[in-house]
Formats: structure tokens, C-alpha cells, sequence
């Protein structure tokens, strides 16, 4: 069995536009005046023909629309790369197939095109329950439309998830407890929850270095929500098996899986990563990110990716390490050796472990809750020597 | 070879930023010497950390040409000084290689710490002074009162001082002019054996080491085989120029005259400042008296960051005592930090600028141990030893008592912040010695104990008197007091490089205050951190740094596992920035800074 199948294989595919930029958005996502669904469709679907080729017979277990805001796709787009994906890999008999949706008016019109054209799973943006702060996200949709777009999801998919952004600016403890009771009455089985991250490059990371955007919460107060959040998920049946992400057991995102616990996925669309196992050495893809550019050179017969880089055993086990380690279920101990040709520095888990910051049973190591919250010290700790 | 009555030879000596380096400025472009578009500000102050600063830290050399009023075309030699008082050896160095001063006073500040010092320094060499006072376009310049002042506080005439404005040109004319006729000429003779004095050396990249002469006697000619007279080391020269201010290649150099010369010198220690060059062959007998050795007064050690720099350290720090004649240096081992050096220096600033160099031109990062000063330890046996490095104090009861060494400082300040100056010194230790008047400019004069000067004594002056005070010292004598050596447990774990010798009384404020410096200066782990202050076994003041509460990525999928694989490389090279004590990383910033004080 090769290291991958221990994930299994997934497709991912990135839609770049979106109806407005969020401010606190880094995902490689734009806004532009008029989109040619139809020259994207011949570009995804000459991709989607050379990325087969690589990787023949394949059994796929997913596959998964993001962006962007993919919700913005043309249905016949959707069902068209489904069809050529279908046509070049076997697939599961029963595969995920997300799409990521805002819950825009625009989109919500779209969702039986979506649900015929094969999706099984929808993923939406709420961000917030409350109007004021969606409007501080800078969301163009309110709470009442946010819901209404839920309903008509549930009423399309078995399976529907929705995101949240929380410790806001001015959000406190006790508000937020509110908020996630609201949410977790909404919630089906699935729900993914992230803290607020100043990201580089956003709108929200010039206004935070301007010394604007105040009232965000102190590590203290994140670290309460975080302890806030377990709690009320928990309680809800809801509980964490990813840092961020919130499931009842058996409806997990299976596509995510795939990430955290090192299976292959193929990227296509501008700015996409995945990794691919071919003939046993890795390769990490990445395809070029300006969507013109990567429209270009699809359209004219070229690979829109940047060279592929070879992942050395050491680069494979850390990036297990840093993926597996945010799951609740942990990392194999043997897989992780087998992987990097190294054991885990095993003073260095023996004091992290007297910390309480991990445990280990026979076959794997595990961030206990307290080590999840500072998984990133815990991991620095782990592989800076 | 230039006629001894066409040559003058001058230091330009000031209080800092009165005015030096801009005055050599203008003396360089209305002689020609450099074309007007080459010309910048404070052209001479070439080193990245002085244009930074805004300072001269290096004395540095011109020669220009100069055509008289008599008609006839003189050679001038000029060296800018720095005024800063933690580079008073590079002002009395540089005053030894020429036969007078122009002594710059900002009209519209006066005479200042540094001012008096340096004329005292010109007389001891027995230079001619040619009193200038700058800055007068200010609205502020009080010329008349400057020359009263000058007249009353130092005791020179001030009568014919020429008036300038370095930074508009008016005047200069008349400096030069008085350059010529009030400065003598030097003298020697010119067949007499070669006597040269080493004045300066440094070293080049392309050039290997270069060694500033000033001519006393004879003639240095290229292909001259010349020997050190201190260490007998003997070259043979292969390039022999003057500095205008860019090397300009010259046949030969003779009495009075000033250049350079560089022969594959492989030994940098052989090339020592104050030494006397003669010729292998016919040399002279006599070498020349020498510069007085620079006592440095303040220690600290410097360590690679990565242990396996120590080498390159060693190679940087030779380089750099080749320009720096007073800075001295000697290994030393710490527990925590490895291999490094112990080194010597003229005050705080001149630490700063060294380790700045240090890390600049040789590109090796550094971690710096507490300052601190030599104390005397008298012990019970009746021997006496000094204490360079509190890390290395013996057990207390062998030690009879303890001597520090005091300074008498000199500060000048405008009456309306005296009340704050007063205040500084007494919280510092200090024993009022004299308070008198120079107009509405007070002149205070305290006996401080050098080592609450060494911390951020001059930071602190500076920033209560909003920059108006000056500052200036010597070494008086070593006294008795209640000393004692205060260290630092972090995590209960005791961090040598942290160490310092304190008076009982200030102990716990001064542990206060590091114990809180380092609070915020060490980040935070996750677990909770004890740091503490202790005088032997008892400890006078803690802080506990509370643990890591949450440091996790919100999103982490496909696309994020490399970023996330990069940071954690980043983090690798990172962590060489901090030093492992116990089980807590400590950044070396906090090293340095824990010891800057606030009050
Ligand atoms: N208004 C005015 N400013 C001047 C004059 N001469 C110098 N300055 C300014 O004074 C400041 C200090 O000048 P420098 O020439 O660097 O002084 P310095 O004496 O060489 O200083 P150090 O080398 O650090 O001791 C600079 O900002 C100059 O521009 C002048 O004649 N008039
Ligand atoms: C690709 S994005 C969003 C998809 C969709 N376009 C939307 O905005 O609803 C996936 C999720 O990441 C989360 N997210 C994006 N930027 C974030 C940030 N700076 N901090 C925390 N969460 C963020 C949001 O919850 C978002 O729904
Ligand atoms: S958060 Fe979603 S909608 Fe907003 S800019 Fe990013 S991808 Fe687009
Ligand atoms: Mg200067």
C-alpha cells in the first residue's frame, strides 16, 4: 500500500471570482466585470484531461468546488467538469462532491442546477448571526438571507455545511456564546468554526498595521472562546475532529480528511495546490495564481503550472506531522517513521506529554485539547531542534 | 615632496554636532578638491552607522590644496574628529599627527562639555587654536556672547575667532586664509633617517590592511623596505598614496606630510597605532613617544550567535581593533553562551557602534552580556583582583571589600532643566562637587560612580534636559562601597550573561526593573515562567510570565500546507536568534535591552 491510499485521492478545483472582495480575505480570489464561463469550461476541462493522464485508474473519493465563490458558477459548468471527471476516474459509489456557496441571492436560484448536476454537499459562508458584524466582515447578505439560503440548500442537499468567523473585533465571551447557540440550532452535522485571522496582504492587515481595526480580542479572550466553542459543540454532538471543523461522527468532511491526513489530491483552476504520487516520490503542484494568466496558458496548450517540486522524506513526514496533528484521531507513529526515515524526538514528546500538551496510545500520538490550542508552539517544539 | 612652509597640518575639534564634519565639507568643495557633483553632506562620514546616526565615529584624513591669498599654494591636511566623548581617543590620536586645532563652537549653543575638553587636549599637544564659531545664519546665534563665554570659561582669546556658517559657506574663505597664516607649519628634516608615526590603520577588503603615517623625518618612498619599531615586523611598501579623500598614488611622502601606505601586511597585529616606521636599512634610533593606551571603562561580552561563528568572530574582532585602537579584547567562555570575547570599550555608545560594526561588516550576529565596569576585589588574604565580569565573582567570604571606580563629570545644561540634572545625578549616586554660571548655562560637577553611568546614564540626561545638556568625564579614583553582585534566575535557572554587580541600596529597584524588562522581552512558553532578581540565595524581586494560552491556525487545507511547512522552516533559522536556558528560549535582544533602564 503506498503512503497516499492512508488518505485516499481527491479533486480540487478553484473558482477565482467572487461578487466582492471581503476584507479580511487572502484566498486567491478576484472581482471582475465579466467572466467567459464558457472559455473556463474548455480550460478546466483540458486540465481535468491532463491531470487523468497522470494518474490513470485511479479510485477518486472526492471532489470539491472552492474559491472564490464557486456558487457563482453557471450549473451547466459544474455539470460539465463533473461529467469529464466522472468520464476519466473511477469514482467511490458514493462521492463527496462539495461546492462552496455564498448565500447571495444570485446563487441560491442555482442550487437544484447544482444538486442535478451531481454536487452532494454544499459548504456556506455565513460568517456571522448578526447583522452588524456582517456588515463589519464586509458581507453583502444579512442574517434573514443567510437563512433563507440554508433553507433552500437543505431543501436541495443531504448534506450541508455552514462557516463561521468568530472573535470579531468588540465580540465578547458572552456574546458569542449566544451566537453559537443560534448557529448550533441551525446546524445539521457539520460546522466549521475560525477564529478571525489577520491575514497579510488584506484590507483588514493595512488597517490593523494603521493601528485601526481595535477591539479584537486578547490571546486570553480567544483562548476562552476557543475553550467556549469545544464546550457548546460538544454538548450539541457537534464535537471538534479538526481544530476548526465540528462534525457528528460519520459526517466529516471527507474531502478535508484527505488533506489532514495525507492523501493525494490533484489541484486544477489558478493558484491551486495538490499533491500527487507518481512512481513514489511526491510532488507538491502548484498552478500559476492570476486567472488570466492561467486562462492563457490553458488556452494555449500549456501547463499553467509553476515547476513541481520532489517532497524529500523529511518535507513528507513534517507535512504529516503539522496536517495529522490538527485531527482528533492523530498521527500513526509507524506511518509518520515509514514516512521520514526518523522517529519523533521521543524526549521531546515525553516532556511535551508531562506538559500535557500530548498523549499517546500504542499506534498514535495525539494533541489533547489543551495542545490543540497551541498546536503551532507544540509543533515548533516537535521539529525545531 | 612639499616645501615645509606650504604645508599645514590641523585637527577640526568640536562639541558634537557643532558643525565639524559639515565645516570639512565646505573646506573640501571650495578648494575643489572634490568635483561639486561628487559633494554630499558629511562626505567623510562614510560608514553606514554614522550616516545613520548623524555622527562622526572615525576620525578621518583629506588632503587639499589650497591657493592662498600670498600667491602661493599650500597643502592643507585635515582631520575631522568625532565629538561624541566615547571617541576622545580618536580626537587626541588624530591631534598627535598635526601642529593645530580649528576649535568649532556652535554660536548659538556655546561652549559645551566636549569644548572644554578638546582645548585641553589641543593645548597638551601643544597645538596653535584658531577659535570658529559656526551656526551663525541661526536666528538664535549669539556670537558676541559665544566669544565673551569662550574668553570667560575656557580662557582662550576669542577677539579674531572667524565667523562661519559651515552649512551656507559664509566665511570659509577666512578660515582658510587663517589656517595659513595663524597655524605654524610642522618641521623635520627631510634628511634626517625616516621617522614616521603610525597614526591610523584599518583594513580593506581589496587592499588588505592600509596604514595611515604622518612624516616626521625623512622620506617614504614606494619600494621602501620599512620596519615597525615596536614589533620589528618589516614590509616592503607596494602602494603609497594620499587621501583626497580618495586614494591618490604619490611618489613619495616627506616631514610633515600625511598618506598612506599599504604592504601585504599579513600580521594585522603588527601595524599598531602610535608605533614609529623607520627604514630596515639606516633606520632611526629613537622611536617616537607613542599614544598613551586607551583605558576602556566599560565591559561586556560578545558571543556568536551560532557557536560555530566563534572563528569568524575571532578573525572580525582583530580586523576591527586594527580601527579602533581603543577598544581591547580578550576570550572568554560562559556557561550558557560558549566561546567569546570579553571586550573593553570607551563608554556605551562605543559597545553599541562596535557590536553594530561587528554585525554589519562582518555579517555575524551577536549576543551581549550585561556592562559592566573592573571592580576591585580586596580579598581577606590581602591581595587585590578586578572583577571585569560579575559571572566570574569569587565566593563572598574570601572578599574583604569592594572598590568601584568613580568619575568626575562634567555637565553643562541650560539653567531651566538643572533642577532635573541635579535630580538624575543624585539618583544616581552622585556627590555634588561645584555649581557655578556661565550666563543662564549652569556647570555642574559631580562625582558619579561610573557603573550608574555605564547603564543609560546618558540617554536619561539627554532625554530630560530634551538634548540641551553636555556631558563629559574622566576617571577620578576607585572607592569602597556596599556592592554586591545581583543574578537573574530565569525558570530558577541562573542566566551568568544577565549577572551585575549593584550598591546594596539599589538592588531591589534595579532588580524590579529587570525582572519586568524581561517579562515583556521573553516570550511567552507553555508554561509559566518565574523570573527573579536574587543576591545570593534571596531573592528580591519576581515576575512570573504567564503560559501560552493559544497559538494554533485557524485554517490549514490543501493549499496551506506548504505555507505552513515554510513558516516552520523560518522558525528553524529563527530560533538561532535565541539562546536555550533550560528549558526557555531567550531572545538575544533581551540581553541588551533588559539593561536599558527607564528610571
Ligand atoms: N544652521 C546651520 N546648521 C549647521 C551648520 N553647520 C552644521 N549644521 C548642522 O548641524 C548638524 C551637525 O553637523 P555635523 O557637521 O554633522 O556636526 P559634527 O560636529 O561633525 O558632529 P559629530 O561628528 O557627531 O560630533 C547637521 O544637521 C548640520 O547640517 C551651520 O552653519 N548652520
Ligand atoms: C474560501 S473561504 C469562503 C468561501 C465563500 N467564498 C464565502 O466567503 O462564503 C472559506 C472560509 O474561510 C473562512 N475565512 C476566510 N478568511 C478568513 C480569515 N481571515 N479568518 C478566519 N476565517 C476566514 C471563512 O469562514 C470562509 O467561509
Ligand atoms: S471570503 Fe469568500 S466571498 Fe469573500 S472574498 Fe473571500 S472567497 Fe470571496
Ligand atoms: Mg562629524
Amino acid at each position: 500500500m503506498e503512503d497516499w491510499q492512508h488518505g485516499g485521492f481527491g479533486l480540487y478545483l478553484h473558482w477565482p471570482y467572487c461578487e466582492s472582495k471581503c476584507p479580511y480575505c487572502d484566498f486567491n480570489s478576484h472581482v471582475a466585470a465579466q467572466i467567459d464561463q464558457n472559455a473556463w469550461q474548455r480550460a478546466y476541462l483540458a486540465e481535468i484531461d491532463r491531470m487523468g493522464q497522470q494518474t490513470p485508474g485511479r479510485l477518486l473519493n472526492s471532489v470539491y468546488f472552492g474559491g472564490g465563490t464557486p456558487s457563482l458558477m453557471a450549473p451547466e459548468l459544474v455539470a460539465a467538469v463533473i461529467d469529464r471527471i466522472r468520464a476519466t476516474w473511477p469514482m467511490t459509489n458514493d462521492p463527496e462532491i462539495t461546492l462552496e456557496a455564498n448565500p447571495g441571492s444570485v446563487e441560491v436560484g442555482r442550487f437544484r442546477g447544482f444538486q442535478q448536476a451531481g454536487v452532494t454537499r454544499v459548504s456556506m459562508g455565513i460568517q456571522a448571526m448578526n447583522d452588524q458584524d456582517l456588515r463589519r466582515l464586509g458581507r453583502k447578505h444579512s442574517v434573514a438571507e443567510a437563512r433563507k439560503a440554508f433553507d433552500v440548500a437543505r431543501g436541495c442537499f443531504d448534506r450541508v455545511s455552514f462557516d463561521l468567523i468568530y472573535a470579531r473585533q468588540d465580540q465578547s465571551l458572552d456574546a458569542w456564546r449566544i451566537e453559537l447557540g443560534k448557529a448550533l440550532e441551525l446546524a445539521i452535522d457539520h460546522l466549521s468554526l475560525y477564529q478571525l485571522t489577520i491575514e497579510d496582504g488584506t484590507a483588514f492587515a493595512d488597517r490593523f498595521a494603521k493601528g485601526g481595526l481595535r477591539g479584537l480580542p486578547s490571546e486570553d479572550l480567544s483562548a476562552e472562546m476557543f475553550e467556549l466553542t469545544q464546550e457548546l459543540c460538544d454538548a450539541a454532538g457537534l464535537p471538534a475532529y479538526e481544530v476548526s471543523n465540528h462534525a457528528k461522527p460519520g459526517s466529516e468532511s471527507r474531502h478535508n480528511l484527505i488533506y489532514w491526513r495525507g492523501g493525494d489530491y490533484i489541484g486544477i483552476g489558478p493558484g491551486a495546490h495538490g499533491r500527487m504520487t507518481l512512481n513514489n516520490t511526491r510532488w507538491a503542484t502548484e498552478a500559476i495564481k492570476s486567472p488570466a494568466l492561467w486562462l492563457e496558458m490553458v488556452k494555449a496548450g500549456k501547463s499553467p503550472e509553476l515547476p513541481r517540486s520532489a517532497l524529500t522524506a523529511e518535507e513528507r513526514g513534517l507535512e504529516y506531522l503539522l496536517m495529522s496533528l490538527r485531527l482528533s484521531e492523530g498521527l500513526n507513529l509507524d506511518r509518520y517513521q515509514h514516512l521520514s526515515g526518523t522517529a519523533l524526538n521521543a524526549r521531546k514528546i515525553k516532556d511535551l506529554s508531562d506538559m500535557g500538551m500530548l498523549s499517546q496510545t500504542d499506534t498514535h500520538l495525539h494533541a489533547t485539547a489543551a495542545g490543540r490550542m497551541v498546536l503551532n508552539a507544540v509543533l515548533r517544539e516537535l521539529v525545531v531542534a | 615632496m612639499t616645501q615645509l612652509d606650504l604645508i599645514r597640518n590641523f585637527s577640526i575639534v568640536a562639541h558634537i554636532d557643532h558643525g565639524k564634519s559639515t565645516l570639512a565639507d565646505r573646506l573640501i568643495q571650495m578648494t575643489g578638491t572634490v568635483a561639486a557633483r561628487d559633494m554630499k553632506a558629511q562626505m567623510l562620514d562614510s560608514m553606514d552607522i554614522e550616516r545613520e546616526r548623524g555622527i562622526t565615529i572615525k576620525a578621518n584624513t583629506v588632503r587639499i590644496e589650497y591657493p592662498a591669498k600670498d600667491g602661493r599654494t599650500y597643502i592643507l591636511n585635515l582631520i575631522d574628529t568625532p565629538g561624541h566623548v566615547d571617541f576622545a581617543y580618536e580626537v587626541s590620536r588624530s591631534m598627535r599627527a598635526v601642529e593645530g586645532s580649528l576649535l568649532v563652537v556652535d554660536a548659538s549653543q556655546g561652549v559645551e562639555a566636549q569644548t572644554l575638553a578638546n582645548v585641553y587636549q589641543a593645548l597638551d599637544a601643544g597645538h596653535e587654536i584658531v577659535p570658529v564659531l559656526n551656526k551663525i545664519d541661526l536666528p538664535a546665534a549669539e556670537p558676541d556672547r559665544i566669544r565673551q563665554q569662550i574668553e570667560d570659561v575656557i580662557g582662550l582669546d576669542a577677539s579674531d575667532a572667524v565667523l562661519i556658517s559651515a552649512k551656507s559657506g559664509l566665511g570659509i574663505p577666512d578660515v582658510l586664509e587663517a589656517i595659513v597664516t595663524r597655524l605654524p607649519p610642522p618641521k623635520g628634516d627631510r634628511d634626517a633617517p625616516l621617522k614616521a608615526m603610525l597614526v591610523d590603520s584599518w583594513y580593506d577588503a581589496y587592499l588588505g590592511v592600509v596604514v595611515m603615517v604622518r612624516i616626521m623625518d625623512g622620506v617614504m618612498k614606494k619600494g621602501d623596505r620599512v620596519r615597525m619599531m615596536q614589533t620589528n615586523a618589516v614590509y616592503g611598501i607596494d602602494k603609497l598614496s594620499v587621501l583626497k579623500p580618495q586614494m591618490v598614488d604619490i611618489a613619495e611622502l616627506g616631514p610633515g606630510e600625511i598618506g598612506i601606505f599599504t604592504a601585504s601586511i599579513k600580521q594585522v597585529r603588527d601595524t599598531r597605532v602610535g608605533d614609529t616606521i623607520t627604514h630596515e636599512r639606516k633606520g632611526c634610533t629613537e622611536a617616537l613617544p607613542g599614544f598613551k593606551p586607551a583605558q576602556p571603562v566599560v565591559f561586556c561580552g560578545l558571543f556568536p550567535v551560532d557557536a560555530n561563528e566563534f572563528e569568524n568572530l575571532r578573525d572580525a574582532i582583530e580586523k576591527l581593533s586594527l580601527n579602533d585602537a581603543s577598544f581591547s579584547t580578550e576570550m572568554e567562555t560562559s556557561a550558557a553562551l560558549g566561546f567569546g570575547f570579553r571586550c573593553g570599550f570607551l563608554g556605551l555608545l562605543h559597545l553599541e557602534v562596535i557590536r553594530d560594526r561587528l554585525e554589519r561588516e562582518y555579517d555575524i550576529d551577536l549576543i551581549t552580556t550585561a556592562p559592566s565596569v573592573v571592580f576591585k576585589l580586596h580579598m581577606k588574604d590581602g591581595t587585590v583582583q578586578d572583577l571585569h565580569n560579575p559571572a566570574d565573582m569569587p565566593d563572598l567570604t574570601y572578599i574583604d571589600h569592594i572598590e568601584e571606580p568613580r568619575i568626575k563629570a562634567t555637565i553643562m545644561v541650560p539653567d531651566d532643566y538643572l533642577g532635573d540634572v541635579l535630580k538624575l545625578c543624585q539618583d544616581r549616586r552622585g556627590i555634588q562637587m561645584d555649581l557655578s554660571y556661565a550666563g543662564s548655562r549652569a556647570m555642574v560637577v559631580y562625582d558619579l560612580p561610573l557603573a550608574e553611568v555605564v547603564f543609560d546614564f546618558y540617554d536619561r540626561l539627554k532625554s530630560v534636559t530634551q538634548g540641551y545638556a553636555s556631558f563629559d568625564y574622566s576617571i577620578s579614583e576607585y572607592r569602597e562601597d556596599f556592592l554586591v553582585k545581583m543574578s537573574i534566575l530565569v525558570n530558577e535557572e541562573p542566566v551568568d550573561a544577565l549577572s551585575m554587580m549593584v550598591h546594596r541600596d539599589r538592588a531591589e529597584a534595579r532588580g524590579r526593573a529587570m525582572v519586568e524588562k524581561l517579562k515583556d522581552l521573553i516570550p511567552r512558553h507553555m508554561f509559566k515562567i518565574p523570573i527573579q532578581a536574587a543576591i545570593g540565595a534571596r531573592v528580591i524581586a519576581r515576575e512570573t510570565l504567564s503560559a501560552m494560552r493559544k497559538d494554533v491556525t485557524a485554517k490549514c487545507y490543501g493549499g496551506d500546507a506548504s505555507r505552513k511547512k515554510k513558516l516552520l522552516e523560518k522558525q528553524k533559522a529563527g530560533k538561532k536568534r535565541m539562546r536555550q536556558f533550560g528549558k526557555v528560549e531567550i531572545p538575544q535582544e533581551a540581553f541588551i535591552s533588559a539593561l536599558k533602564m527607564d528610571s
